[in-house]
């Protein structure tokens, strides 16, 4: 049967949108906008790119579902979960960067979130090798870009170029494992491959080909020992970049990664409920997954600076996500999805009140937040929301996110297996966790406002958009049965 | 009843009123709170009233929460759980009315303490073992900040280490639950599917399932040797907090270790019964001495209040019918009496003089100054050493009777604990309030000097409600022996009670 | 049985009185004092009124009320009045308001006082007329709390360490009593004195109590001996005493010695015997060795005082050391061959005569004590009088008659006592009677010498100058104490057919151990 293009079209409506809209902006700000000033230039920018977001979403959510041109993409619950979800984040960033401190090329800063969030949206879908590949570089590339935008500060730069470096290593050694792939198997589509897989049983070739693209899954979704990049990222990217990078390509990852290891390399999971010591994958995820709770948990008690802080935060997260994706054979991608999203959420929240803090005065330190309840009390609501939520305290969607994704972890085989006992770890280091948090939160809260500081205006729209990512995950949290009904 | 969920929604959307009462003024925010609190107290009341005592849990509501993970949004009552309630109901009013000098972002700080109540109703109220932990957790923070923000000596440290060690135990909590859960093939986080999950589970691993959640809810309660952050929580935290803190948050992790764990695994309970048995007596001891050797009088009463729910856990540890209802009885009332403890060294007497250390209240013969808070402190005290009159009195026999049979070494090393109670409390009634006599001619001048605001109607009162719940309850413990009793009989505890029957 | 629950009343009244103290914060001293004196009194007059209707002959408990209180602990609300009890009721009906009167002069705060003082009261009515452990011991222990206040606020230069000291013996002691009937209750499900009683007499409870373990029994026994023998207190657990008293005021020394330390040899006759009759005559020749302890070196210490008060309170000891020296002499010689019931019966009513007489004549001469301390200007040494008996020669006469009952002299109330007490211990253990009357010895030597170095000779020291001859309260409290004094001991029997049929019941069915 010839793929038929317009299905695809169809298909990728959400794709288009975005791109119909980043051009859009480029287009206008190139003509009518030009004399206008940065603030105004990004504004309108911002409008344009968020019609276009929510016309994307909206297509997603009402779209076709099922495998597309012939099994290339596959717009099953959690592809197109994902993809409202990324765009839904998406959303919420293009809100905090109306806050923000506009940069010097507004409108190109506005298009290339587009063109990540295009890349993230296909990544969430993709069923092909080639378009994994694609996928994944478009949001990648997009994503240094936004790392480095911030041209006033070298911390930037520095920072754009080390994502860049670490991650163009890791496209290589993905590409690499395809290839390696493709060898074996004889084909790049992820159904071939899991019956080959399955036929073939370990093969050291697959094993290495499994290797290398652990290596990127680690890199991307900023797991230990990958995870050099994040701090430095988190913290020399300008706010807003940081936001779009911590929380919807984080997303888009697990998902996407989760659905190549489940779909494609299903049978060469290895021991998946006992400590065996097999041929697999899972071992080494489960290795992967505890570096990254000790080191991410233990390094963010010794950070002074709140955006390197919620790097190290961020490695441990991933650490948990990662049993959620051990977990998703058996139980399915309602828990991974749910901590995921949820936590995009948060860390979309987190970092809008840092870009909005800096509005009036460097946010960089956690003594920058001295203050904050008196500086502006809406900052300081929302964040105690935010950072609570990634502490795990109920009633809020951290809380539950955790929960769904410890349940499914000890599932497997209790503490048999290695994924139980990382649960209980998580659970005895969410105690570690729970003293950092609580030190922004002091600074926050409890601490008087530096001699100087004054408040902090918050544009309404920022504002709004704080808001809605608090009320989601409270509501998320208070009703959980929403999201972790989808599948 | 049925009114009785009411008290969490109520708390709940007083802290969101005091909140934004508190953008107004400060009397606003104090005025909610009141209403609040009273109002909770008085639903509780109410619904006791209808209650008819009866083994097992009464369902209140039961709706479907997460389905996909088993936990059910299952509040239910028992005599236990009611007591519990209607004992938070009068902290909190009481504390709200020791707090009413509160003047910076007093919104804010009734918003906290009106969370933290609602999660202890919460607690009490739970049927369903995760949403238990929910409440539990979401009582944390707002005591975190409440500490930090607004109290006296260490507060950040205190703060943390209250947090902190409060979180550990209930991360061992949710370690312990989730694993039986999930292991054991659990449909849902009921206290009797929990316990049939827990059942088909090895030996070895009930035994570590029971540790992990018991000492999860003891460390809460205060269990030697991992109650040191109570002592340092307490004493920094402002007055209304200490009140709650001690008299109703450190019994949340007793009952936590009556409702949850004990049913959890009888085996597991037989296998640590010595252990926590010994652990609670050697902790009466251990914290009445340290009691003794305090400079500040609010050390004084944060380590009695450990000592005290050392009988609490003693009770439970003995698992006899009589010493679970002395410790049930010992919950309602220590709460009663730290609350009033707390009140007037830290509204009472450190407001007014800024001082707790006794080499200098010994200075002032406050029994003049403040005769009121002199009498309050004298009756908290002699009802605190266990005086019979006061409540503290039946619960103690019952708990040394109901320990008696079973292990005659516990209830005396216990009844030595009385002595020290006793001496200590001697010692801070004597220092911190009857000094300046020690020289006859020298008080009156010295006291004369010293002038001190007289003790305002909201503190009179607050005291007049905490001291009238002690005398009656002493006096007619029945009142709560009654609904006590009957809940004792319900088969999870009779079986946890028969598989440590001497 | 009255339908007016007159021994509630008595209980209640003083603590009604006190209650009303404290709710009138601006009520003029005078006026306090008179409120506090017409409440104290409350308890002879309905005292006198039990007295009335009270049947002698009956040696069970009268007026009795008994109302169910805490179902689940199988406690009720028993009061019951029999021979003991109404003669201690009529003991402290007598002290109390002489207590009160006392402190008359020299107590500041008035309104505080009169309520400490009626709470006390109250709480010692209370020990004497209940009849189950329950309420028993929250009057036991409610009676400490004013006692350390009246102490440590109204007391000499050293009264907080002494208040301290007592309060936590007392403290201690009770503890290990407390102890001692959780292990009742556990072995018997009942808390009721005459339940309790009825099964010590036939060894039942002895035997459920060693249904835990045959240390069990003497584990009890000695925990509540111990609540008891700190509270008499006898020897060696009265180190507490001769502080306590010396540095309380003189109305609180009085009562402490009069009332306060009846109540310990009541635990004994009351608790004690009834219940552990089996251990009790076990340990009965060492315990008489302990009470023979306190007769002796309790005397022959008040000898070497030189503090007035001090030498009081010694003798304190040595005089309440014989009411448990009989009691102890009785139970060792239960069961033996050639016991008289005659015998017993003497010692025991000796034993009851003297709790009344001692609480009268201390009771007088703690009163003396402070009034020579009043005109001294706060001193009481040996030295610090002469030749009073010249300067006051009234005064010197009601002394007298208060020290040489205390002596036992003929003719006076303490003779009759003390008397009955040596003839019955000899008649028991003769040994132990010959032992006792060292104690005589010393008790003459140092009442003499208090006679004659402050009373006797040329005016000297505080008498030298102005001292007036005692007039109004003062004579008030000591005259009709002397009254009483001379008139029981010249008729004893007013006292002894309050409780010779009691008596007489004990004395021939001595429990069997």
């Amino acid at each position: 049967m010839s793929p038929s293009y317009l299905e695809l079209f169809l298909a990728l409506r959400p794709e288009t949108s975005l791109l119909a809209g980043a051009l859009v902006a480029l287009g206008l700000d190139l003509t009518l906008f030009r004399r206008r000033s940065n603030g105004e230039r990004l504004r309108r920018a911002l409008l344009v790119a968020a019609v276009a977001v929510a016309a994307a979403g909206l297509c997603a959510f009402l779209g076709a579902r099922g495998p597309v041109f012939g099994g290339v993409l596959v717009l099953d619950r959690f592809a197109v979960a994902t993809r409202v979800s990324v765009l839904a984040l998406t959303l919420l960033t293009l809100g905090v960067a109306w806050g923000a401190a506009p940069p010097s090329q507004p409108a190109e800063y506005v298009a290339v979130m587009l063109f990540a969030a295009t890349g993230l949206i296909l990544m969430a879908a993709a069923q092909q090798l080639l378009l994994v590949f694609l996928s994944l570089e478009l949001a990648s590339l997009s994503l240094y870009v936004l790392a480095g935008f911030d041209r006033a500060r070298p911390e930037s730069a520095e920072a754009a170029l080390k994502y860049f470096l670490f991650g163009a290593m890791a496209a290589a050694f993905l590409l690499f494992g395809f290839s390696l792939v493709y060898g074996v198997t004889g084909s790049i589509e992820l159904p071939r491959i899991a019956e080959q897989v399955s036929l073939r049983g370990p093969d050291p070739l697959l094993m290495v080909a499994l290797v290398m693209v652990l290596v990127a899954f680690g890199f991307k979704v900023a797991a230990a020992p990958f995870h050099l990049w994040a701090p430095d990222v988190y913290q020399g990217a300008p706010a807003t970049s940081a936001a779009l990078i911590a929380s919807a390509s984080k997303l888009a990852g697990f998902t996407l990664f989760g659905r190549l290891l489940w779909t494609g390399f299903g049978a060469a999971a290895g021991p998946v409920g006992s400590l065996a010591w097999g041929p697999g994958w899972v071992p080494v995820l489960s290795a992967m997954a505890l570096a990254s709770l000790l080191l991410g948990n233990f390094a963010a008690l010794a950070q002074s600076n709140v955006r390197r802080l919620l790097a190290y935060s961020a490695i441990a997260h991933a650490g948990a996500l990662l049993l959620g994706v051990i977990s998703l054979g058996s139980s399915g991608p309602a828990p991974l999805f749910y901590y995921a999203s949820t936590y995009g959420l948060a860390t979309v929240g987190a970092f809008g009140v840092i870009a909005a803090a800096e509005r009036g005065g460097r946010c960089q330190e956690i003594s920058d937040l001295a203050g904050l309840h008196r500086r502006s009390p809406l900052l300081a609501g929302c964040l105690t929301v935010f950072i609570l939520s990634l502490a795990g305290i109920p009633p809020l969607a951290g809380f539950v996110g955790k929960l769904a994704v410890f349940s499914a972890a000890l599932h497997l085989g209790g503490i048999a297996g290695p994924a139980g006992l990382l649960a209980i770890l998580a659970i005895a280091l969410s105690a570690v966790a729970l003293y950092y948090y609580l030190i922004v939160l002091k600074q926050a809260l409890v601490a008087a406002p530096a001699p100087g500081a004054g408040r902090i205006a918050v544009p309404r729209v920022t504002a709004l958009a704080l808001l809605a990512t608090a009320g989601l995950i409270v509501w998320f949290g208070v009703d959980p049965a929403q999201l972790l009904g989808l599948f | 009843m049925s009114l009785l969920p009411w008290t969490i929604y109520l708390s709940l959307a007083g802290a969101v009123l005091a909140l934004a009462g508190g953008r107004r003024s400060p009397g606003a925010a104090r005025w909610t709170a009141l209403l609040t609190a009273s109002g909770a107290w008085i639903l509780a009341l109410l619904g006791a009233s209808r209650f008819i005592p009866g083994p097992g849990l009464q369902t209140l509501v039961d709706l479907s929460w997460m389905p996909s993970l088993g936990v059910r949004y299952h509040l239910a009552a028992d005599g236990i759980s009611l007591t519990l309630v209607v004992l938070t109901g009068l902290a909190a009013t009481a504390g709200v009315l020791f707090s009413w000098n509160v003047g910076e972002r007093a919104g804010e700080f009734f918003a906290l303490f009106l969370t933290l109540v609602a999660g202890v109703y919460g607690v009490f109220l739970s049927a369903d073992a995760l949403l238990f932990f929910v409440f539990y957790e979401v009582a944390i923070v707002p005591k975190y900040f409440l500490i930090a923000s607004w109290g006296s000596t260490n507060r950040e440290y205190g703060a943390m280490k209250l947090a902190l060690y409060s979180f550990a135990g209930s991360s061992m909590v949710l370690a312990g639950l989730l694993w039986v859960y999930a292991v054991g093939g659990g449909h849902g986080f009921g206290f009797a599917e929990l316990s049939q999950a827990a059942a088909g589970l090895s030996r070895h691993q009930q035994i570590v399932i029971f540790a992990l959640v018991f000492f999860g809810f003891a460390t809460l309660a205060g269990i030697f040797p991992l109650h040191t952050w109570a002592p340092t929580g307490h004493v920094a935290a402002p007055t209304a907090a200490s009140m709650l803190l001690a008299g109703v948050v450190m019994k949340l992790g007793a009952y936590g270790c009556l409702r949850v764990a004990l049913p959890l695994s009888p085996l597991g309970f037989a296998y640590w019964h010595a252990t926590i048995g010994w652990l609670a007596v050697v902790g009466i001891v251990y914290a009445g001495l340290v009691a003794l050797m305090q400079e500040d009088l609010k050390f004084v009463i944060g380590y009695s209040s450990v000592s005290h729910m050392g009988f609490v856990m003693l009770g439970i540890a003995a698992a006899t019918p009589l010493a679970v209802s002395g410790a049930v009885l010992q919950m309602f009332s220590h709460g009663v009496i730290a609350g009033l403890l707390f009140a007037v060294v830290g509204r009472m007497v450190y407001d007014r003089t800024h001082t707790r250390k006794l080499a200098e209240l010994r200075a002032m013969p406050i029994y003049r100054l403040l005769p009121f808070a002199a009498a309050a402190f004298v009756i908290a005290g002699v009802a605190s050493m266990g005086l019979p009159g006061f409540s503290g009195f039946p619960a103690e026999l019952s708990i040394l009777i109901g320990t008696w049979k079973g292990a005659p070494a516990w209830a005396a090393v216990a009844a030595l604990g009385v002595l020290v109670a006793a001496a200590f409390t001697l010692r801070a009634i004597a220092l911190g309030f009857f000094g300046g006599t020690e020289a006859p001619g020298a008080a009156a001048p010295r006291g004369q000097a010293i002038q001190l605001e007289p003790i305002t109607l909201a503190e009179k009162a607050g005291a007049l409600l905490l001291i009238g719940a002690t005398v009656l309850i002493g006096l007619k413990p029945d009142l709560l022996l009654d609904w006590i009793n009957p809940a004792l009989q319900s088969p999870l505890l009779q079986a946890a009670m028969k598989a440590v029957a001497p | 049985m009255s339908s007016l629950p007159l021994l509630s009343l008595i209980i209640f009244v003083p603590w009604a009185g006190a209650l009303l103290l404290a709710s009138l914060p601006r009520l003029g001293a005078p006026a306090c004092r008179a409120l506090a004196l017409a409440f104290s009194l409350s308890t002879m007059a309905l005292g006198l009124a039990a007295l009335a209707s009270f049947d002698c002959a009956f040696t069970g408990y009268q007026l009795v009320e008994r109302h169910a209180w805490i179902s689940s602990l199988n406690v009720h609300y028993h009061l019951g009045l029999d021979g003991l009890s109404l003669l201690l009721v009529l003991l402290t009906g007598l002290l109390a308001p002489a207590s009160l009167l006392a402190s008359w002069r020299s107590a500041r705060d008035p309104r505080f006082f009169g309520l400490l003082f009626l709470l006390l009261q109250g709480a010692a009515l209370g020990v004497f007329l209940a009849l189950d452990f329950f309420h028993w011991f929250v009057f036991w222990e409610l009676s400490l709390i004013p006692a350390y206040f009246l102490i440590k606020l109204w007391g000499g230069p050293k009264a907080a360490p002494a208040a301290y000291q007592f309060v936590i013996y007392t403290i201690g002691g009770s503890a290990f009593l407390l102890l001692g009937f959780v292990a009742i209750f556990a072995a018997t499900g009942t808390l009721d004195f005459v339940q309790l009683a009825a099964l010590g007499s036939d060894g039942t409870l002895v035997a459920r109590l060693a249904a835990l373990g045959g240390f069990w029994p003497q584990a009890v026994f000695l925990g509540v001996f111990l609540g008891f023998a700190v509270k008499v207190p006898l020897f060696p657990f009265h180190t507490w005493l001769p502080p306590a008293y010396a540095e309380a005021p003189t109305g609180v020394s009085m009562f402490l010695t009069g009332v306060m330390s009846k109540m310990g040899v009541y635990g004994f006759l009351r608790l004690l015997w009834p219940l552990f009759p089996g251990p009790l005559h076990a340990a009965a020749v060492p315990l008489v060795w302990l009470a023979l302890g306190g007769v002796v070196l309790g005397a022959y210490a008040a000898m070497r005082q030189t503090d007035l008060k001090r030498m009081v309170a010694y003798s304190s000891v040595n005089h309440v050391s014989y009411c448990l020296l009989a009691l102890f002499a009785v139970s060792a010689a239960t069961g033996r061959s050639g016991l008289t019931s005659e015998a017993a019966a003497a010692a025991l009513s000796g034993a009851l005569l003297q709790m009344f007489n001692h609480g009268l004549s201390a009771g007088a001469l703690f009163y003396c004590v402070g009034v020579l301390e009043d005109r001294a200007g706060g001193r009481r040494g040996l030295g610090d009088f002469g030749g009073v008996q010249t300067a006051a020669p009234l005064f010197s006469g009601l002394c007298a008659v208060a020290m040489f009952s205390s002596l036992g002299l003929p003719g006076l109330n303490g003779f009759v006592g003390e008397f009955l007490i040596f003839r019955g211990v000899w008649g028991l253990l003769p040994w132990a009677a010959v032992a006792a009357c060292l104690g005589l010895f010393a008790t003459a030597f140092f009442l003499i010498t208090f006679w004659q170095r402050v009373f006797h000779g040329p005016r000297a020291g505080a008498a030298a100058g102005k001292f007036a001859e005692i007039s109004g309260p003062d004579l008030a409290v000591l005259a009709p104490l002397a009254a009483l004094m001379l008139t029981l001991g010249v008729l004893p029997q007013l006292l002894t057919r309050l409780f010779n049929p009691l008596i007489t019941m004990w004395a021939n069915h001595l429990p069997l151990p």
